[in-house]
């Protein structure tokens, strides 16, 4: 830590020096990420969606609920996808423009994936560092709780209560992001166990600081590398378990949709010979997947210091 | 003749930040019977010559040279015949106790495979065989605890098992790199006088990769010196230790802390060790040389014969060395 | 070890029973019973419905009664939806069929993550490695829902080499699409975890000494490094069993193949909440019962987990 006071008492901490002296954490991952170039050309994809799923909807030549019914029942023949009549992505078995809805349901596959991971990393991350900040019994009691949950089929208890309740985007989202805290609980009760007999903890236990605020000021932002990572990581899994549940039809509702219904919908049409209402939007989904999987590999070989 | 012979060996890792050379042209030799040290600080090139003479270099890394064993050139050997040259002809121990074993097999079977694989031994004999050869390392109730996990044991013990293993096949020559850096001190030295006993017991050579110039000075009859990949200098190691020929050496036998000598402050080699991947052009210790003439950044001092029995790789006349 | 299943099985208990209280709990605060979103049924004939179906009694009686039933006799109580069929008909119908391409699922994802991710750590940075990472990234991207519509479209429609659906006995040709569909991203996962475990195990200093005792390459693999390899992986196949049981619902929904999934998103529409619960219970004790078997697996290969 302190290089200047640091007796060099044999010539292997020599070698130490040259570490604490290196560049920064943040700076370092920074070089690694965007010398890897799947993961910079897969963020450049990520933003290129953004923006298609944002504003894709200005360029759209119809609304996403609008039913042409001249080409309702028609679409294998008249519903192409074609510039000259605006319908980019051809026409859906409705009539409706799939543009509009490849942008609609791209939108609300990203929402959900950001809001459920955003769900998961803040409740795992606060509960795994609480469990590991104090130990002892009350991490027992709290892991083994976890322990518990992860041995519950939660997919069908999903199910079960979006049965029950009605289908709604909100419960959807704190169904999904209930769901996959439970890992990052354990990712991050880990590292706090390390973070937590660093000098810099004890320096604030030593002058009275309350553990909340230690666990929020000093061990959750040690915790942000592992964090970021993982939640890269967990946008996609998130994206996979909307569709999933949007294919079963519980997603969300008409006229709103996303990329699993999209999916799901397009698959039903494929026998009449319709494929680009089952490709354009399997194209965005797999990109996206792709994207995010890319960025995160490469977040986590450039935040990973275990492999330096 | 040597027994062990290297020459000219260099070693290169490929990274992502590019290619590393740990190893520059070093050339040594090793007589039967007889104790060698290398030392050098981390990242001196001292454990990766070793690792390159036994053909255990990670898969980034490539040697070229020349290792010659019994006439044979380990480096261009087939993968089979490098096999039967290992651990049967040149056994190897390691830093780390705790990691080189492995975990999930029991010591019995681990020492036991060497045998039944090289020397054709059933699994009793061979079992046997690796008892006795735990008692001769001292472990206390080898037969009982052979069939044991390598977690049940200590580190101390786990080094005694690891140099047990190593000797199954009564190699000749015995490479221990760092033996006792991942000891607690009491250890280290039981460890270093059972090497010792094992060595005058079975006359096997050893080469002994170490930075603790104290256990050298014990142990080993020639003493040679690397930094930043090369040989900085070699002798006798009663030599080496009573008039040091290169400026590296002087500052590590200053950097030993010692009862005899009244100094208030321990001293150190001041600045850093060198980046393998950008070596200077000239010497590797140059920045850090208290010594430094203008030629020393620019021409690579050659490694030359004085004394009679010593190298050095110096521009510092010998005698100034001081 | 005994002992050790034993305290396994004491906490696998609470688990359960844990998830039993959710699902209870869920359909109790359903808005309406039941029957109420039926046609309006007369006041006699609903509390006749209601004494039928034990659900005059209060909801401890109600939950309590459920649980012995399950324990005592495997009971899970009748539909409430199709009068003539119990939740017992509908397991003993559907279970078997899911069983048979789960279990072929799981068989081909391990057989060929496994050997697809050893392959390419040894190999590692040659094309070999280069195709299973290729393999592994790109099937990661394809679930379950958009493997099955991809396999229907190129083997049943293009090609016309398969069955679009149905089950027929269990016959090859047409458990051969539900495997695959389903087994494709899990083969991936495992894949990528047995590659990096692989990895980092022949980094390791002890396989290290394994190459400085002289022993061959395929003894080094087999022997030394497959074991700790493995350790991940078994963790990863707790959560994977959970997800492929999960992905049958596709699978059913797609090739018509009449497995749980099946019923139970008919049963998700026709709120048919005693064939959900049933299913989802009978999930529940079949993921503790296989985590508890991942567990002894783990305890038998890694000598430092005392029983």
């Amino acid at each position: 830590m302190f290089p200047e006071k640091a007796v060099v008492d044999g010539l292997a901490d020599a070698a130490h020096l040259a570490e604490v002296q290196g560049r920064s954490l943040w700076k370092d991952a920074r070089i690694r990420f965007f010398r890897n170039k799947a993961a910079v050309a897969s963020l450049v994809v990520l933003i290129a969606i953004g923006i298609f799923a944002v504003f894709g909807g200005l360029i759209a030549q119809y609304e996403r609920d609008f039913i042409d019914f001249s080409l309702m029942g028609a679409n294998q023949t008249k519903g192409t996808p074609s510039f000259a009549t605006g319908h980019y992505f051809g026409t859906d078995s409705s009539g409706r423009d799939l543009f509009a809805r490849t942008v609609q349901g791209t939108r609300i596959s990203l929402l959900v994936g950001l809001v459920g991971a955003g769900v998961a990393v803040v409740v795992g991350t606060l509960y795994g560092a609480i469990a590991g900040y104090f130990g002892g019994r009350i991490d027992g009691i709290m892991m083994r709780t976890v322990d518990i949950l992860m041995s519950i089929p939660f997919m069908f208890v999903l199910i079960l209560m979006l049965v029950i309740f009605g289908r709604s985007i909100l419960m959807l989202f704190i169904g999904i992001g209930l769901i996959s805290w439970l890992d990052m609980a354990r990712i991050a009760r880990g590292q706090t166990l390390t973070i937590k007999n660093k000098e810099f903890v004890e320096a604030a236990v030593a002058t009275g600081v309350s553990p909340m605020k230690i666990i929020l000021r000093h061990v959750v932002p040690n915790l942000l590398g592992i964090v970021i990572v993982y939640a890269t990581l967990l946008i996609p899994g998130m994206i996979i378990t909307e569709s999933f549940i949007s294919f079963i039809g519980l997603g969300v509702s008409e006229p709103n949709t996303s990329l699993g219904a999209l999916i799901s919908a397009g698959a039903g049409q494929m026998q009449y010979g319709v494929i680009w209402q089952l490709l354009f939007p399997l194209f965005f989904f797999i990109i996206t997947l792709f994207a995010f999987f890319f960025v995160g590999d490469g977040l986590r070989d450039a935040l990973d210091p275990k492999d330096r | 003749m040597a027994l062990l012979e290297i020459e000219n060996l260099t070693v290169t890792f490929q990274t992502g930040d590019g290619p590393v050379n740990a190893v520059n042209g070093v050339s040594l030799g090793i007589d039967t019977q007889e104790t060698l040290a290398i030392v050098g600080e981390s990242g001196s090139g001292k454990s990766q010559t070793a690792f390159a003479a036994m053909g255990l270099l990670a898969q980034n890394g490539a040697a070229t040279g020349k290792v010659r064993f019994d006439g044979k050139n380990l480096l261009e050997l087939p993968q089979a015949a490098l096999n039967k040259v290992r651990s049967q002809e040149i056994a190897m121990i390691f830093q780390d106790p705790m990691t080189s074993l492995n975990p999930y097999i029991r010591i019995s079977d681990q020492m036991a495979e060497v045998l039944t694989l090289h020397k054709g031994m059933s699994k009793r004999e061979a079992v046997a065989e690796a008892v006795k050869m735990l008692d001769a390392v001292r472990i206390p109730d080898a037969k009982a605890r052979i069939t044991m996990y390598p977690h049940e044991f200590s580190g101390g013990m786990r080094q005694r098992i690891m140099i047990a293993m190593a000797l199954l096949c009564r190699p000749r020559l015995l490479i221990a790199d760092e033996p006792t850096t991942a000891l607690d001190v009491t250890v280290q030295a039981q460890i270093m006088q059972l090497l010792g006993d094992i060595r005058r017991e079975f006359g096997t050579a050893v080469i002994l990769i170490t930075h603790d110039l104290g256990i050298v000075a014990d142990f080993c009859d020639r003493t040679l010196v690397m930094y930043g990949g090369q040989i900085m200098e070699e002798g006798a190691t009663t030599d080496v230790f009573a008039s040091p020929s290169h400026p590296y050496t002087l500052g590590l036998l200053k950097a030993v802390p010692r009862l005899d000598r009244d100094d208030d402050i321990l001293q150190t080699i001041a600045g850093e060790p060198p980046d393998m991947s950008r070596l200077p052009k000239g010497c590797p210790f140059t920045s850090r040389c208290t010594f430094r003439q203008d030629s020393c950044a620019d021409i690579r001092p050659a490694l030359t014969d004085f004394d009679g029995t010593r190298r050095r790789a110096c521009h510092v006349p010998t005698q100034e060395v001081a | 070890m005994f002992s050790y299943i034993i305290r396994r099985l004491v906490v696998a208990v609470p688990t359960l029973l844990i998830l039993i209280i959710i699902s209870f709990v869920l359909m109790f605060a359903a808005p309406g019973g039941p029957f109420t979103s039926e046609r309006a049924l007369p006041d006699a004939v609903m509390a006749n419905v209601m004494e039928r179906y034990g659900l005059d009694q209060p909801y401890w009686k109600q939950m309590f009664d459920y649980v012995t039933n399950i324990v005592l006799h495997f009971d899970f109580g009748p539909s409430f939806q199709y009068r003539d069929r119990t939740v017992n008909d509908v397991i003993a119908q559907g279970f078997p069929v899911t069983l048979t391409y789960g279990f072929w699922s799981f068989v081909v994802a391990i057989v060929v993550g496994v050997s697809l991710g050893v392959a390419a750590a040894i190999r590692h940075n040659t094309w070999l490695d280069y195709l299973a990472v290729g393999i592994s990234i790109g099937a990661q991207v394809l679930p379950n829902f958009v493997m099955a519509p991809i396999l229907l479209l190129v083997f049943t429609l293009w090609l016309g080499w398969l069955p679009g659906g149905g089950w027929n006995g269990g016959q090859w040709n047409y458990v051969i699409m539900p495997v695959i569909a389903l087994s494709t991203s899990y083969m991936a996962s495992i894949a990528r975890i047995t590659r990096s475990s692989m990895l980092e195990v022949l980094n390791s200093g002890f396989i290290r000494t394994a190459r400085a005792k002289g022993l061959p390459t395929s003894r080094i693999i087999i022997r030394h490094a497959l074991k700790p390899a493995m350790l991940p992986v078994l963790s990863y196949l707790g959560p994977a069993f959970v997800a492929m049981i999960t992905g049958s619902v596709v699978v059913d929904v797609y090739f018509s193949t009449g497995g749980i999934g099946q019923f139970f998103v008919n049963s998700a529409f026709n709120r048919d909440y005693s064939v959900i619960m049933g299913i989802t219970i009978l999930v529940g004790a079949l993921t503790i019962l296989f985590n508890l078997l991942v567990d002894i697996a783990y305890a038998w290969i890694d000598p430092k987990i005392r029983y």
